[in-house]
């Protein structure tokens, strides 16, 4: 499909439908609350480890960047400051969402793909079930529940990384690097960067189901769809950072 | 009980068009299904005929004309309305479209568990329709574990759960050796015989449509037991339905479909 604006306004329409039919039939019975479980594990416990690495490497090299600026004007000890305001107010939220969106949203997408391809989906409807309600819902709430806490993950690990690379390699002391970190954050800061995977996390996971669903042509149209999530999930992260960015720390 | 004509049909279906894009795949098309009769829908391969069955059970909405099933204008029906609709009918997909992720056991309680069915009385129901296709002994495995055939028989089990009156089969046949077949054919001649089920069968393998017009299943001590119909007995619960390119050429019983002189028939059936 060529990427038109025309095609860019009648996705986002889609979206929006989907999201607004998903929100309200998630009020309305059978809930499936085995389904929401089972996501949950699958998409918040599957991507610790992802989530942990991201944290740990962003935090060891922000803390070695951050510290070399700050050393030409012999401000070395408020690395931990700079570290954690840049990790819980930006990368941590938008690593984890990115981590996701290539794990969690092309997950959703190929699955969903797959069951539209071989007609899974036609014989849940057949079978009197909505499958915005017993496949879509489950999975936005799962992961608009779960990126946030991974994102406490990542930060904490990322801060973590910064300290030992702080102590080992920079020989700042520890005690310095930690209080200066946590005197470098506000509530605003601890607010703005979980409401933000909240909204990363609504994003990868619609985004991802409305590819999956829409997909069509067999075995080929999966690969295309599961890319499709990726990409498109993706843009929209960095889109809304922007957006909440410029919403939670508005330039004084 | 009303003799044959005095009820009306389960399903009716009045002149409906469908198309994809610029392909009209259906073009005027009207037909009846009455009570405990079976429906076959024959026609190349692209004629429409699956389309049919996915109007029919309102996963696709026509472009024109209109659908009733039981008495219910199922056109323009909400999601939710059409639910309670399908619960009726039960459809065996192309190529089963079972669910992967599903042991063979949960694909068939799947309907049962969203009727918020007790758990004893699934597994009784499950047990139950598994043995009716002979697969009890596959109760634990996945759809990927099992041949195709088995596929196709766990589907129909699938679609038998709720103990529905109307049955859909979409190609069941397809793609499966000669014995296979003749199974799956079985279990849907004893469907109709023996239970009453209306169904609507859709195929171009005119081997197996054949075979549904000609055999009947009878209970000899308690053992069902396949015949074929003879000079005095004639089956008059299953009719032919054929499609081209997007009309009904024909319908009509086994005897009138073989005796006819329409060029484009001789052709199919041979």
């Amino acid at each position: 499909m060529p990427f038109t604006p025309k095609a860019a306004v009648k996705e986002v329409q889609e979206l929006s439908i989907l999201a607004a039919r998903a929100f309200f039939r998630a009020f309305r019975r059978p809930f499936y609350v085995r389904d929401i479980l089972e996501q949950m594990d699958r998409i918040g416990v599957g991507s610790v480890v992802v989530v942990m690495l991201t944290g740990f490497f962003t935090g060891s090299v922000l803390t070695l960047q951050s510290a070399k600026s700050l050393s030409a004007f012999g401000a070395k000890g408020l690395t931990g400051r700079l570290v954690a305001i840049s990790l819980v107010r930006e990368l941590g939220p938008v690593l984890s969402a990115l981590m996701l969106a290539g794990r969690v949203g092309s997950g959703i997408a190929s699955e969903l793909g797959s069951m539209v391809v071989t007609e899974q989906i036609n014989a849940m409807r057949a079978l009197g079930t909505d499958p915005v309600k017993k496949l879509v819902v489950p999975r936005i709430i799962a992961t608009t529940t779960m990126l946030p806490l991974l994102t406490i993950v990542a930060n904490t690990i990322g801060l973590l990384g910064g300290l030992f690379i702080a102590v080992y390699v920079l020989l700042i002391n520890g005690n310095v690097y930690m209080s200066s970190a946590w005197d470098g954050l506000e509530y605003v800061d601890v607010f703005g960067g979980l409401l933000k995977p909240l909204v990363f996390g609504a994003v990868v996971s619609i985004v991802g189901c409305h590819c999956g669903l829409r997909t069509h042509g067999g075995t080929q149209g999966v690969g295309q769809s599961t890319t499709q999530a990726v990409v498109a999930a993706s843009i929209l992260i960095l889109f809304f950072n922007l957006i909440l960015t410029r919403m939670f720390w508005p330039p004084s | 009980m009303t003799g044959p004509g005095l009820e009306a049909p389960v399903i009716q279906v009045k002149d409906v068009v469908k198309s994809y894009g610029d392909n009209v795949v259906l073009d005027g098309i009207s037909f009846q299904v009455r009570r405990g009769e079976t429906k076959i829908i024959i026609g190349a391969s692209g004629s429409g005929k699956s389309t049919i069955l996915k109007l029919v059970m309102g996963l696709e909405t026509p472009d024109d004309g209109q659908i009733w099933i039981e008495n219910q204008e199922i056109t323009g029906l909400s999601e939710q309305n059409l639910t309670k609709v399908r619960a009726k009918i039960g459809m065996v997909f192309q190529e089963s479209a079972l669910f992967d992720s599903l042991s063979v056991r949960d694909n068939v309680a799947f309907q049962l568990h969203e009727m918020r069915m007790h758990d004893d009385e699934v597994e009784a129901r499950v047990r139950e329709n598994l043995g009716f296709v002979g697969l009890l002994d596959a109760i634990d495995k996945y759809p990927s574990e099992l041949s195709g055939g088995m596929k196709r028989r766990v589907a129909i089990a699938r679609a038998l759960a709720s103990k529905p009156e109307i049955i859909f089969y979409d190609e069941p046949t397809a793609g499966l050796d000669p014995i296979t077949s003749r199974k799956i054919n079985e279990l849907i001649i004893a469907l109709r015989d023996m239970n009453g089920v209306t169904g609507v069968f859709v195929t171009h393998r005119m081997r197996d449509a054949f075979t549904l017009a000609s055999q009947y299943a009878e209970s000899v001590d308690g053992k069902v037991e396949f015949r074929r119909e003879g000079q005095l007995l004639c089956i008059a619960n299953t009719r032919f339905l054929m499609l081209r390119s997007g009309k009904v050429i024909f319908e009509g019983p086994d005897e009138v479909l073989r005796r006819s002189q329409d060029s484009y028939i001789k052709h199919f059936l041979e």
